[in-house]
């Protein structure tokens, strides 16, 4: 459809109308590829390689839920966004889900009409600093120059921080990571303060990234998770759903090892559920039986991607933290497969 | 310019078929359908934002304005915290927006100039580099220009840590008073103490005699040939004046020095590396276009002109300020009103190196931060058209009154 | 002569001296340098400060140049085995650069496009081309359109199929009632590509034959690549061209709206022109980016490529046409009242008299559109699009290339300076051609 809209305007008629908006779900089957809104390039979480091919952390999400709907992981359109495209790409439908590391918040729920459909990493609010310049604390930072992204939360907590306590700053905007990165790494600005996963993952691309320090100070709450459209419910349940399965799959010991042999059948009724040898959870979503079986084929389980992505054994090196399974003291906790 | 056709004569009465293939009427009812096709047009994409709007749930309204900004502003010409209204962070960044455009403006005229003369110079190697000049700054995008020079001023200058400790490794320039760092240039601000008024009204004074002396001297001029000395005469008046009486007053105007303190330099003003990289990056984009027009100017003016005035034994300076000057500007200065409105036009570009004006405030973080993606955008054009449009208005005003008049 | 003088004068030379060279001051290279850089105190002030500045640059970029590596895995090696440019990053990346993400064992396509537009632009730009040449010229966007984004060409050929239907019409109509055929093949095009669905309908059939690309292998038909793949100099050359050749005919009209007697459209097409005049191109690219899926029926999605190049095309439009009309204010009146007092009607007087003398007025004029359109294409990286200042952000987030700027800056630079350099030269070219009066 949309070549032929190509070329219908170039004979001044450009407008071929698509399904209605409320049936996303059967768009992404119909076109055969998930749209998936990403970030423009953070290390870990989701940066094109040298061939153009999409990893990370939110790009593993955005792969699970093609797998769910599709069957291949790989039917994937990465739409790269800023902090500041982002939500128009998917209020406008040129997306169907962004997994971009946003934060879950009141205003964007329900003043910008999203449906946030889960959380994959909890997260807050850190400050990055060069260890040489003596800072220990945050509170230490009266009068330092700060480089934040624009039209991100991170910027409305950090003119918050600072106003409760008192202290001054000089903000630096930019408009991506890796412009920050420059800037921060040309001593342009004193602090960087994102995420500390996005932090984390900056660091990591450092050549020295011993000689900087992330502060202890976490000053927010960070839920990020992919969100959808408000009011497509169908779309929302099933984005929301393979995330669980990814979740679900860690705490019921599915890994990418044993997935066919536990597709073949268990004892555990729950895992059979999930996997789609049992009941009707696929059809009920208007999936395949085996859709949390593709979504779990493709990387593995939570913990997998994890690992694989921004684990402890990667340049990035995030323990687990909050995010560990609520069964191992973490927050993540999968409502049931019932 | 439509052909008038013999019709009138043997009047047979008004026929439908009139209407296309009578030009009388044909104008008529092309108009007519183009009106109606405009309409339909507007009328069906006002309809489909309405139901847009309707189906996403949001409604279109301004009050997102009033609600608290909640995002800091590094550089502000009046006013501002994160406290106040998304509306005053909008006015922050049109005043950012003003600043930039009238100091590149200013710059881009200077440059403009100056390369454009030595592009005529009989000078080889200084035509060649200026001409090089042109070239390079014509036929690379400005945003490349704002980001590599943006680069430049983040890479190049010392950090402020530098200028610390007892043997530091950077030191302040021009007697300790100016400060370049990777984070911008520190430059002393004047403070006003009690009696700086009588200053400043010395000066504001000496400058209204600078012109009287001007009238009185052209007067003089004419009536007798006598030319006196305007300009040493203005220079002495602007400067001598104002110094004496601030040395008399015991300097109230003094000057409060950038000092390293903490993190940073502080006190002083404070030229943000965003500012300085789009202030150069559009006065030398702008100045390649300006040179352009003006060596497009003053190769206008005929040969014959400046040998006449030779002929009459006037001095070659004097044959450029009132012979040919007077000549080129009438071809140079329509094109400097759009260089003035492109320049404008393209500090929007602040946005690619966060430059807080009004794309970067209300176009982008407010639009952001509140979700009104339509009232943020529609309002960032019309105060863009509104910009433009006053800005060629003015220069309109000005080039028809140096244009020739013809009766 | 000479014997009266023999007698009477002590010594007569009876041969010429020989010329002797002219003084070493006004000779050679010596000349030369004193008229052309010393030939007063501040010319000389002037030309020693040039000579100073061109040393300093020499003597600050030289050796960045000279030592600079051409093979490296990444950043850090590169500043062990020299210390000057790096510029392995292109090496390394230049497929990026110049194609974006597009898949790699297609990109002979986008290549052999672009060897297309050169017999392609040729019968357009120089008038020595063989006139043959134009079939290329018409038919260039189709196969250009099939070789860039893929898929079956039955598509393409199914579009082409209205034009050639239009044309057919227009051209038997033509001869007895101009205004009717333009109007009737103009609603002929329009019909065929959206309301009957012809072009749909045509695409089937020829799929038929051809077989569906999408069900199994199929004729003629490639891999489609989405418009998010593609990037880099391909994006912009084909954001540029296409752009440039829309906003030409649109920018005319334009301008003979604004001249125009019709009231009300010579009002539509001021208040079009100077809204788009008015407001800064990023702020289009915006509403492209943001608003346009508004202002459309629900669920209409548009593919951004063609998005931005409607906001281009506008743009660069509205600014032609103030160039048009400066050419059409400069003509003589006398040259309107000719051409109506030989009887010709409005369109003919245009085409046969007004516009060929406006527009050879105008061409400098419109080349720098051209050029400025053309440098205006990078402002889509603000709306993270890749094309060639885009692709640098990825780069800069890679670990291996972190901290590296020049090099990829200025490569960029180059690219661009490469192509408006040569537009303007161009112009130029065009300019000497078109003149007429012999001074």
């Amino acid at each position: 459809m949309k070549k032929s809209v190509f070329f219908g305007a170039l004979a001044a008629s450009a407008l071929v109308a698509g399904a209605a908006s409320a049936q996303t779900l059967a768009e992404v089957q119909d076109r055969g590829s998930l749209r998936c809104g990403v970030t423009t390039g953070l290390v870990g979480f989701a940066a094109p390689d040298a061939n153009g091919e999409w990893e990370g952390f939110d790009v593993a999400v955005c792969r699970a839920v093609a797998a769910a709907v599709l069957g291949d992981g790989s039917a994937v359109e990465f739409i790269p966004t800023t902090g500041s495209t982002r939500f128009t790409a998917l209020a406008s439908g040129e997306i169907d889900m962004l997994a971009r590391n946003t934060t879950w918040t009141f205003s964007r729920d329900v003043d910008l009409e999203f449906e946030f459909t889960g959380i994959n990493y909890y997260d807050g609010q850190g400050f990055m600093v060069r260890e040489d310049l003596g800072v220990t604390s945050a509170t230490e930072l009266d009068g330092a120059t700060v480089c934040i992204q624009t039209g991100t939360t991170t910027e409305l907590n950090l003119a918050d921080y600072f106003r409760a306590n008192g202290m001054s700053y000089e903000p630096v905007p930019i408009e991506t990571n890796a412009e920050a990165q420059q800037q921060y790494l040309a001593n342009a600005c004193d602090v960087y303060t994102t995420d500390a996963s996005g932090l984390a993952a900056t660091r990591a691309a450092f050549e020295d990234a011993a000689a900087h320090i992330v502060l202890p100070e976490i000053i927010s709450k960070e839920p990020l998770g992919p969100l959808v459209r408000h009011g497509d419910h169908a779309w929302g349940d099933v984005v929301r759903w393979s995330l669980n399965a990814l979740i679900a799959a860690e705490e019921l010991g599915i890994t990418s090892a044993n997935l066919e042999e536990m597709a073949a059948g268990t004892d555990n009724p729950e895992i059979n559920r999930l996997l789609g040898t049992e009941g009707s959870l696929g059809e009920m979503l208007g999936l395949s039986a085996d859709w949390a079986k593709n979504a779990i084929a493709v990387g593995g389980n939570y913990g997998e991607v994890f690992d694989a992505n921004i684990g402890p054994d990667t340049a990035i090196g995030l323990s687990r933290g909050l995010n560990a399974q609520w069964t191992d003291g973490g927050l993540l906790y999968s409502p049931p497969f019932r | 310019m439509t052909a008038v056709t013999d019709h009138s004569q043997g009047d047979e009465g008004f026929r439908l078929s009139q209407l296309l293939y009578d030009t009388r009427y044909r104008s008529v009812t092309i108009q007519i359908i183009a009106l109606l096709a405009l309409i339909a047009g507007l009328g069906w994409l006002l309809n489909n934002a309405v139901s847009n709007l309707a189906a996403a749930g949001q409604d279109f309204n301004f009050g997102f304005l009033g609600s608290v900004a909640g995002y800091d502003i590094n550089q502000r010409l009046i006013e501002y915290d994160s406290q106040m209204t998304h509306g005053r962070a909008t006015l922050v960044g049109l005043l950012n927006t003003l600043l930039v455009a009238v100091l590149g403006c200013i710059t881009c005229t200077v440059i403009g100039v100056i390369m454009g003369v030595l592009r005529l110079s009989p000078n080889w190697i200084v035509r060649q580099l200026s001409a090089v000049y042109v070239e390079a700054f014509r036929n690379v995008p400005v945003l490349l220009w704002i980001v590599l020079i943006m680069g430049v001023m983040i890479k190049v200058p010392p950090q402020p840590r530098a200028f610390r400790g007892d043997n530091p490794d950077a030191t302040m320039s021009l007697w300790d008073s100016v400060a370049i760092t990777n984070r911008g240039i520190y430059i002393p601000r004047p403070t006003y103490e009690a009696g700086s008024a009588l200053v400043v009204g010395v000066f504001l004074a000496s400058i209204v005699a600078i012109f009287a002396f001007r009238w009185f001297a052209k007067k003089r001029q004419e009536e007798t040939g006598q030319i006196l000395p305007v300009f040493w005469v203005g220079l002495g008046l602007f400067f001598v004046p104002a110094i004496l009486t601030q040395l008399v007053m015991g300097s109230p105007i003094g000057l409060e020095y950038p000092e390293l303190a903490g993190f940073n330099f502080s006190g002083g003003i404070h030229l943000r590396n965003s500012l300085i990289a789009l202030w150069i990056a559009l006065s030398l984009y702008t100045g390649a276009f300006v040179a352009e027009n003006v060596r497009a100017g003053i190769l206008s003016v005929s040969k014959g002109q400046t040998e006449a005035a030779a002929s009459l034994g006037i001095r070659p300076n004097r044959i450029m300020n009132l012979v040919v000057l007077p000549q080129a500007l009438r071809v140079i200065i329509p094109p400097m009103i759009s260089n003035y409105l492109n320049l404008t036009k393209n500090s929007s570009l602040a946005l690619a190196i966060g430059y807080m004006d009004l794309t970067g405030t209300l176009g982008n973080i407010t639009r952001n931060q509140t979700g009104r993606e339509m009232e943020s955008v529609l309002l960032l054009m019309a105060i863009y058209l509104s910009l433009s449009l006053s800005i060629s208005a003015v220069g309109n005003w000005y080039n028809n009154s140096v244009k020739l008049k013809e009766r | 002569m000479s014997d009266t003088h023999a007698n009477t004068v002590a010594f007569v030379r009876e041969t010429q001296i020989p010329q002797s060279p002219p003084p070493a001051t006004e000779r050679g290279i010596v000349k030369w340098l004193r008229e052309n850089m010393f030939s007063s105190v501040l010319n000389s002030i002037l030309s020693l400060l040039s000579i100073f500045f061109i040393f300093m640059l020499i003597k600050d970029l030289g050796p960045w140049f000279w030592n600079s590596t051409w093979n490296a895995e990444n950043l850090a090696e590169c500043r062990e085995l020299n210390s000057g440019a790096c510029f392995a990053v292109i090496n390394e990346r230049w497929p990026q650069f110049f194609f974006g993400f597009y898949p790699a064992e297609e990109r002979w396509r986008p290549v052999l496009a672009f060897l297309l537009l050169f017999p392609a632009l040729a019968p357009v730009l120089f008038d020595k081309a063989p006139r043959a040449l134009l079939v290329v010229t018409l038919l260039f966007p189709f196969v250009a359109y099939w070789l860039i984004w893929g898929g079956s060409i039955a598509f393409p050929l199914a579009v082409l199929l209205g034009f050639v239907l239009a044309f057919v019409i227009w051209k038997a109509l033509a001869k007895t009632q101009p205004t009717i055929a333009l109007i009737v093949s103009v609603l002929v095009l329009v019909l065929y590509q959206l309301v009957v669905g012809g072009a749909g309908l045509v695409e089937n059939i020829l799929m038929g034959i051809l077989g569906n690309p999408e069900d199994g292998p199929a004729l003629l038909a490639f891999e489609e690549v989405e418009s998010r793949n593609i990037g880099g100099f391909l994006l912009t050359l084909i954001l540029g061209i296409t752009s440039i050749s829309l906003a030409l005919p649109i920018g005319i009209l334009l301008a003979l709206g604004r001249q125009s007697d019709l009231i009300i459209i010579k009002y539509i097409c001021v208040g079009f022109i100077e809204f788009i005049r008015g407001v800064p191109l990023i702020t289009l690219l915006f509403v492209a980016n943001v608003l346009l899926a508004y202002f459309l029926p629900p669920g209409t999605t548009f593919d951004l490529i063609l998005r931005v190049v409607i906001m281009v095309t506008a743009f660069a439009a509205a600014y032609l046409a103030e160039v048009v009309r400066g050419g059409l204010a400069a003509l003589p009146r006398g040259q309107y009242e000719a051409a109506d007092s030989l009887g010709l009607d409005y369109w003919q007087a245009m085409q046969l008299i007004i516009l060929p003398q406006a527009l050879k007025i105008s061409i400098p004029g419109i080349v720098n559109v051209f050029i400025g359109l053309f440098k205006d294409t990078v402002l889509v990286s603000i709306i993270s699009m890749y094309d060639p200042l885009g692709i640098v952000q990825p780069i800069l987030a890679d670990s291996d290339w972190n901290g590296i700027l020049w090099e990829l800056y200025g490569f960029v630079a180059l690219f661009f300076f490469i192509f408006c350099y040569a537009m303007s030269q161009y112009s130029r070219y065009l300019e000497q051609k078109l003149r007429t009066d012999h001074r």
